[in-house]
């Protein structure tokens, strides 16, 4: 039962990481980048991209898996919980903790895709840590931002239900 | 335009899909 706290407060640690991170990249980090490269005379925004950005993709997508991980493991683990219930949404159980933490996991689970499918194969080419094309490149850009704009979206409805798993919903 | 393409759109639709996802664990767990 103790690896089970230990477990939780890992898994609340590394998702505050993750999407703490993901909310840099989206609210600071874009915008300077796009304002330091229109910026004539200024550093321009190259600094950013070779010492910043990795290291906060770094970070990123390694406390998302970790985040995942502890997650399932928190549900399998856990009395209240079980994987299959959680991913199943509580169909049938009439379980509202079971409901929202189910929705939560899904939510993790696209996001966590989104993070290691189709971010970070792409900020590789924006950064050149992989060779592309200028093509690619701007193909890549496109992508990488709309999935780490759909995280953003998701993060709501995802904290939403990961905390109304025990602290209820409106249910007026 | 895409709403995800500025910040106020990515948020709006965030709290869209919540109230959203509201009604769906409700008719779920009521169901």
């Amino acid at each position: 039962m103790e690896l089970t706290f230990i477990d939780r407060w890992l898994h609340i640690l590394a998702g505050v990481t993750w999407i703490g991170l993901l909310y840099y990249f989206n609210f600071v980090q874009a915008q300077a980048m796009a304002e330091a490269g229109a910026d004539e005379g200024g550093p321009g925004p190259a600094a950013i991209g070779k010492y910043v950005a990795p290291r906060a993709l770094l970070w990123f997508r390694w406390a998302a898996l970790v985040t995942w991980l502890t997650g399932a493991y928190y549900l399998m683990a856990w009395p209240a919980y079980s994987l299959g219930g959680a991913f199943s949404l509580g169909f049938g159980a009439g379980n509202l903790q079971l409901t929202s933490i189910g929705i939560g996991a899904w939510l993790g689970t696209f996001m966590l895709f989104n993070v290691w499918v189709l971010i970070w194969p792409n900020q590789k080419k924006i950064l050149g840590i992989v060779s592309a094309t200028d093509e690619e490149k701007a193909k890549a850009r496109r992508v990488a931002f709309l999935a780490s704009r759909s995280n953003v979206m998701m993060s709501l409805p995802m904290l939403f239900f990961m905390q109304a798993s025990n602290h209820g919903i409106p249910m007026g | 335009m895409n709403p995800l393409d500025t910040v106020t759109g990515t948020l709006i639709s965030g709290v869209v899909l919540t109230v959203i996802l509201v009604f769906v664990a409700k008719a779920i767990v009521g169901g």
